[in-house]
């Protein structure tokens, strides 16, 4: 069965070359054709998971062919199937399938049907290629892939100028971080003469730490802006013009763990260099704090959860950047399930809410009290909220308490504290979000209420099983903490932290021994108690502030009206960009245009008028000169012509006169000379 | 025994007779006469020779020249005769198409 895993991405393929080639032809088969090919990519993936989890697992190399053999650089097109991209697969064909179910119905009667499934099987296949590569190249060839259809994707609806305006500033900022992941590419190939995963990883121990955190630095600005990390996030919130389905799959769920993925299987270096470690760290903290915090105050239903996935993706690098690879591989797979099923609720309600002015839509001001109407939508959509707020025994609490544990038990407790705070707000802004969109009175607009319904199946259906993942995706691979199936599953493909590797590892070691041995303990109970009352706690703050007493939110807002408005405006992150960023951009590009204009123009322009004038010269030398030349030539021999031309009398007799005459004054000449 | 001179005058006078007739008769069957006059004259040189020097070649050549001289007669005669079925005409002086 593992030996079939090219026909993982074969599968997109043929759906991409049906509906893109014969889109007009197939039109509302388009869906069914999409999902149907994701569908049998999931069913290979199903067959090599399960042979990678019941078999004897281990690490399998699919050579496809070789690509690139230039001097000592090869490059072979081959497939690594272990268990980190087991798990990715899964993750990445098991949503994607249930997103494209889920968007059949979502998408139903827009013009660009079979335009959306062709890009959605796209880029299904640039993921499986990202994911399967077994060298870095074939991982930058999907990276690049999944970025062209997310932009592709994010502009979809072309026609709104911020659709297009938001696909440009996510493939422009993209591309930043792509640059540096082809420079940390470039020295991975210097300093270790290859791409191939197996073989750079076997030379990276003898890295040196500055070596090995330039590389781990480089790689990681590929991951930020993937990712959407600080200070590359701003796109990812701008991302959601695009339809729900892809904010789920690409913007949630798949495209932006790449960078999670990448720097996972970059483990074996990344633990050679600890200040890249801690530059992770430092960075998942910061943006797990802050993009929570913008997630408290916005009133886009689609924007709270957007900043929420930045915010969850903090939460992954903080624990890569504590050495939690493991946790973080986790995190990722239960962000995957609760925040798809968040997204898909989401477009679910935006989608019942069709007929409500554009502008509302998606505005949680004007949503309120769709508990009744819509029950599947609501309770799948709880059910996502409290696994992402981390209420044991959901999802989100098993990985997200892992990665908080990791943070603390390594020392890194200002990470920890950071992570905790963030975790809060989590909690608090989801349920800020449920009880603004289904408790409380309705505020949606008159007309649009009588169309108030529940999604079709095609939409409830996969919002059930996500919701059934959200639930047990947590505990069954997760319990017991630290000691899991997936950390046993997962141990052969992720390297391990040095024991002792830092200074302050010791005293941590010391103290856990004095705390009661090792992760267990006090030390550890404490923790579980600490985080779910902070995810109690927030809840019931929202609960306090959006149900029992509606008229807090507007005092609080009275009180700290500056500190509301930083947060509304997302920091001003945007507009500072613009001031720093774009505007001198544009300066510079301006003052290029008019030394384009003014110099090379008066450049080419000058020498255009030399040649001119050269040309002239040269013309009227050829008139005079060259053609008198000629002409001089053939009115000479015209003129003698006419002369000479009355010796050919035709007359026979004449001619044999001439001979004989010439015969007698030569023969003369002869005799008497 | 008839000297050498003899021969020699004869020919050159008959040559001479020849080309007269060739340059100033406008007859076309003439002047074709003519050339067999210069032609004979120059057979007569030719035996001449052979006589005085003992030598057989000389007669052998102006058989030579008597045969390709009747050849020459049969083209010439028939191109006068394609000429006159043309137009019409003996006299070579009309015969100037190849006239500047």
């Amino acid at each position: 069965m593992i030996e079939l895993a090219w026909l993982i991405p074969v599968f997109p393929v043929i759906g991409v070359l049906i509906n893109g080639l014969f889109g007009k032809h197939v039109g509302e088969n388009a869906g069914p054709i999409a999902s149907g090919m994701a569908g049998l990519s999931f069913l290979v993936v199903l067959g090599i998971a399960g042979q990678m989890i019941f078999g004897a697992g281990g690490s399998h190399t699919i050579p496809l062919w070789t690509w690139v053999e230039a001097g000592s650089l090869s490059v072979s097109m081959s497939f690594l199937i272990d268990p980190l991209s087991t798990i990715m697969l899964l993750v990445v064909s098991g949503v994607g399938f249930l997103v494209h179910v889920y968007a059949v119905g979502y998408m139903h009667g827009d013009p660009g049907y079979p335009r959306f499934f062709t890009y959605l099987n796209l880029f299904m296949l640039s993921m499986f290629l990202l994911v399967l590569g077994d060298n870095y190249l074939v991982m930058f060839v999907g990276w690049e892939g999944v970025g062209l259809c997310s932009y592709l994707l994010i502009g979809f609806w072309y026609e709104k100028q911020s659709a297009s305006d938001a696909g440009k500033k996510a493939f422009i900022v993209n591309r930043i971080g792509d640059a540096g992941f082809l420079l940390g590419m470039f020295l991975i190939w210097t300093l270790t003469g290859s791409l191939t995963y197996t073989e750079v990883f076997q030379a990276a121990p003898e890295m040196s730490a500055a070596m090995a955190s330039a590389v781990g630095l480089l790689l990681f600005v590929g991951a930020v802006g993937k990712s959407a990390q600080i200070p590359l996030y701003v796109w990812l919130p701008d991302a959601m013009e695009g339809p729900t389905p892809v904010s789920a799959l690409i913007h949630a769920a798949t495209m932006v763990t790449a960078g999670v993925y990448m720097v996972a299987r970059t483990s074996p270096i990344y633990v050679m260099g600890p200040d890249a470690m801690s530059v992770i760290a430092v960075v998942g903290a910061l943006t797990g704090l802050f993009a929570a915090s913008i997630g408290l105050v916005q009133n886009d239903i689609k924007r709270v959860l957007a900043y929420s996935t930045v915010s969850q993706l903090g939460f992954m690098f903080m624990a890569l950047g504590v050495g939690a690879f493991t946790a973080a591989i986790f995190h990722l797979m239960t962000h995957a399930f609760f925040k798809g099923l968040l997204f898909l609720g989401s477009g679910s309600v935006i989608h019942a809410l069709h007929h409500a002015p554009e502008e509302q839509q998606q505005d949680m001001r004007y949503m309120g009290g769709l508990k009744d109407k819509m029950p599947i939508t609501y309770w799948t959509f709880l059910i996502g909220a409290i696994a992402i707020a981390g209420v044991p025994p959901l999802a989100g609490f098993w990985s997200k308490d892992e990665i908080l544990a990791n943070a603390f038990f390594t020392g890194h407790y200002t990470v920890w504290i950071m992570g905790t705070v963030a975790a809060f707000m989590t909690a608090f802004y989801m349920f800020r979000l449920i009880f603004m969109t289904f408790h409380g009175e309705m505020r949606v607009d008159h007309h649009a209420r009588e169309h108030i319904h529940e999604s079709p199946p095609t939409m409830t259906v996969p919002l059930v099983i996500l919701a059934v993942l959200s639930v047990i995706g947590g505990v069954i691979p997760g319990f017991p903490p630290e000691g899991g199936w997936i950390h046993r599953f997962l141990a052969p493909s992720l390297a391990k932290m040095p024991a002792g590797g830092h200074a302050m590892d010791q005293g941590v070691h010391l103290m856990n021994a004095a705390a009661g041995g090792g992760h267990s303990g006090p030390a550890v109970v404490l923790l579980i108690v600490l985080a779910i009352a902070v995810a109690v706690g927030g809840i019931a703050l929202a609960w306090y502030m959006y149900v029992k007493d509606t008229g807090a939110p507007r005092r609080l807002y009275r009180s700290i009206p500056g500190i509301y408005y930083l947060l509304l405006g997302k920091y001003y992150v945007d507009e500072i960009y613009q001031a720093c960023i774009v505007e001198p951009t544009y300066k510079l590009m301006r003052g290029l245009w008019t030394f384009d204009a003014k110099v090379v123009d008066g450049a080419v322009n000058g020498s255009s008028l030399i040649t001119m004038v050269s040309s002239r010269f040269s013309g009227i030398f050829d008139l005079r000169t060259v053609d008198g030349a000629v002409n001089g030539t053939a009115s000479f021999i015209r003129f003698f012509s006419q002369v000479f031309k009355y010796l050919q009398s035709g007359m026979v007799q004449n001619y044999l006169f001439v001979m004989l005459l010439g015969i007698f004054v030569m023969l003369s000449a002869y005799l008497f000379r | 025994m008839i000297p050498m001179t003899h021969f020699l005058v004869l020919g050159a006078v008959l040559f001479l007779i020849g080309a007269m007739g060739v340059l100033m008769r406008r007859n076309a069957i003439i002047i074709l006469l003519s050339i067999e006059l210069m032609l004979n004259a120059v057979n007569v040189t030719f035996v001449g020779f052979s006589r005085h020097l003992a030598d057989m070649t000389g007669q052998v050549f102006a058989i030579f020249v008597i045969t390709v001289a009747a050849c020459e007669a049969a083209v010439g005669l028939a191109i006068l005769i394609a000429l006159n079925r043309d137009r019409t005409m003996v006299n070579v002086d009309e015969i100037n198409l190849l006239k500047w």
